[in-house]
């Protein structure tokens, strides 16, 4: 909190969270393109590219058609529940946005110092950490109250492997927790400036970087249950999980949303704890770089995920449950103490 | 600021709402839910308190509540289960007696 | 900050009552997230930030996702007709809720009603050693309360073998099941799924 909450601060916190909120609106329509063509081009196709001058405007019709198509409830549904999921899948998605550190301490020319992030909780890891919990039940709800088989099988299992890879994740990032001697996200991101990117998690205290990085990486793909951990919501599997009778009305599109600001959430993560964040050559003396680093790393991260989503077969569900359960966890325990050892006694 | 006896007040009223649903509800498992609510409002006062003597001991001590009502929570679900299994019933008035 | 804490205690409150109203017990469930939920931001409005998020994962974020997944698991409908011998508890309840409620008020009226002068929430020569951060509560948690921390987790990991053997199915009765409670939810919804195609 500041010394003062005055008019200021709270026009200034407002302006803020309208643009986050507008950057995370524009993460889909954006991403959803990119990765319609970049998967076309990886299978030797065009992908959409009639709707506007090279397809650009595609999310925007899709976007039109969700808003226009008629909201059917399924007779068996639990109308009220049914209703619900999509919001809880939403709500917790986008309240993450509002801890993403997007650059640092710069100067507007009217408003004058402003810090390029809406705030700086002192345990902001463990909110995301909180919100990610939460959106474990969008998925329960939907595939119980779908009232069909196929949406059960898929919802239990999209979230038994959410719950799964969500400790791997917590405590992949203990090791940077451990680096940082922090939890809030800024001052990770401030704690591996310098040194021409020799200060980043990803490499500091060899091998426990490394191995934070990849767990971290691989859980946080399960999480957003992406190729090739999307056995609950393939369409050879299970027609399409949790999500098969929410047929394309708006009710789609908030759960479409909310995963590819998922997909955003854990890119940004990737790059605040393990890439610098905002850190590259130059921002100390042009701060207004900070941004402009900050989302080519997460864009680097975004197409990573279509890269995988194009090259990889997918995982089948038990021996998902057996790599996070026997591998990943016992390993990540492993690495917060080989972190803990090199921090104690060799740093 | 919030006076201490606003929180307490919430805390007491969360607390009675908690011990009510132990005694009308029907359902084992909502029972079990009106029981988290009550160490939920125990942890409110533990909080308050804790802010307003200027001691983490009350933090803590929720720390270590939330702890001890996620092993209670595992366990009894078990529990649950297997009650479930012999009997085949979650309502608490047909399962009042030791014999099945 | 009063509004929010009317805001927050109001929502809590509804909730609450959420949970011991409704028949069906999942929509307990999510009265019961609504209700974590509040409590979480009223530990904000007390600058507890760590102890809020810590509420959020544990209770709302695992706690409350295994009482959902064990309805699921046992496919509790809501409740049709209630025993009718407990008729008489229902017109009970609301006068002695009141009176109960009566009784923790008086109890609580005494603390004192001017609360003595709020210690400051930010000292100026440690800005991050305040009351409610992560860096005090670490602090505290492993140089004075160590003891019990290693005492909660010596709980939880009898908690953890309790669970697995109370949950694990008689051979006798069909395949052994795996001990993960998920899969068992898996397992179960399978065959609720093949019994209802039949």
């Amino acid at each position: 909190m500041p010394s003062e909450i005055d008019l200021r601060f709270i026009l200034e916190t407002l302006a803020k969270i309208v643009v986050v909120f507008v950057i995370g609106l524009l993460s889909p329509v954006s991403m959803n393109y990119v990765e319609r063509r970049t998967l076309a081009f990886i299978q030797n196709r065009l992908g959409p590219n009639r709707v506007g001058p090279f397809g650009l405007f595609q999310s925007i019709a899709d976007g039109i058609k969700f808003a226009f198509k008629e909201d059917i409830i399924p007779l068996s549904a639990n109308k009220w529940l049914y209703t619900l999921a999509p919001v809880l899948a939403v709500i917790p998605a986008f309240m993450v946005t509002i801890v993403y550190p997007i650059g640092p301490e710069v100067n507007l020319p009217f408003v004058g110092p402003t810090k390029l992030y809406v705030t700086n909780f002192n345990v902001g890891l463990l909110y995301v950490l909180a919100m990610t919990s939460l959106g474990v039940y969008s998925m329960i709800l939907a595939g119980w109250a779908s009232g069909s088989k196929y949406s059960l099988l898929g919802g239990l299992r999209s979230s038994a492997q959410m719950i799964s890879y969500e400790l791997s994740l917590s405590l992949s990032v203990i090791a940077v927790v451990l680096m940082a001697g922090s939890l809030d996200l800024t001052q990770i991101t401030e704690g591996q400036a310098g040194w021409f990117g020799l200060q980043w998690n990803v490499i500091k205290w060899f091998p426990a970087g490394v191995i934070a990085f990849f767990i971290y990486l691989i859980s946080a793909i399960a999480e957003t249950n992406r190729v090739p951990f999307d056995l609950p919501e393939a369409e050879t599997e299970l027609v399409a999980g949790f999500h098969t009778e929410y047929s394309s009305s708006l009710k789609f599109a908030m759960f479409f949303m909310a995963e590819y600001v998922n997909m955003l959430t854990v890119s940004v993560l990737a790059t605040v704890l393990f890439l610098g964040g905002w850190n590259g050559p130059g921002v100390a003396a042009f701060p207004l770089l900070g941004p402009v680093y900050f989302f080519l790393k997460v864009f680097f991260f975004m197409f990573l995920y279509i890269w995988l989503r194009g090259t990889l077969p997918r995982f089948r569900y038990d021996q998902l449950m057996n790599f996070g359960w026997k591998f990943l966890l016992p390993l990540a325990l492993l690495n917060i103490v080989i972190a803990a050892v090199i921090g104690v006694f060799i740093v | 600021m919030i006076p201490l006896s606003w929180y307490l007040a919430l805390s007491a009223v969360l607390f009675t709402i908690g011990v009510v649903g132990v005694i009308i509800q029907r359902n084992v498992i909502a029972q079990f839910m009106c029981i988290e609510l009550m160490l939920n409002a125990v942890n409110l006062t533990f909080v308050a308190f804790s802010r307003y003597l200027g001691n983490t001991t009350g933090q803590l001590f929720v720390f270590i509540v939330l702890a001890v009502a996620a092993a209670e929570a595992a366990v009894g679900l078990a529990i649950i289960i297997c009650l479930f299994r012999n009997r085949e019933t979650l309502n608490v008035d047909e399962a009042d007696l030791l014999k099945l | 900050m009063q509004i929010l804490f009317l805001l927050f205690a109001a929502l809590a409150v509804v909730a609450a009552f959420n949970v011991i109203l409704q028949r069906n017990p999942l929509y307990s469930a999510i009265g019961l997230i609504g209700t974590l939920i509040s409590v979480a931001a009223l530990f904000l409005t007390l600058a507890a930030p760590f102890i809020a998020a810590v509420q959020i994962i544990v209770y709302a974020g695992a706690i409350v996702v295994l009482f959902v997944f064990v309805i699921m698991l046992l496919n509790v409908r809501a409740e049709e007709s209630r025993a009718d011998e407990q008729k008489y508890l229902r017109w009970l309840a609301a006068p002695l809720f009141l009176a109960l409620l009566a009784e923790v008020f008086l109890a609580v009226r005494y603390v004192g009603d001017a609360p003595p002068p709020l210690p400051a929430v930010r000292a100026a020569d440690a800005p991050r050693q305040w009351l409610g951060s992560v860096e005090t509560i670490g602090t505290d948690m492993f140089t004075t309360y160590v003891l019990p921390f290693e005492a909660v987790s010596v709980l939880i990991l009898m908690a953890i073998i309790g669970a697995m053997l109370l949950a694990k199915r008689d051979p006798q009765f069909g395949r052994r099941r795996a001990p993960a409670e998920p899969a068992a939810a898996a397992g179960r919804a399978e065959e609720v799924g093949a019994g209802a195609r039949r």
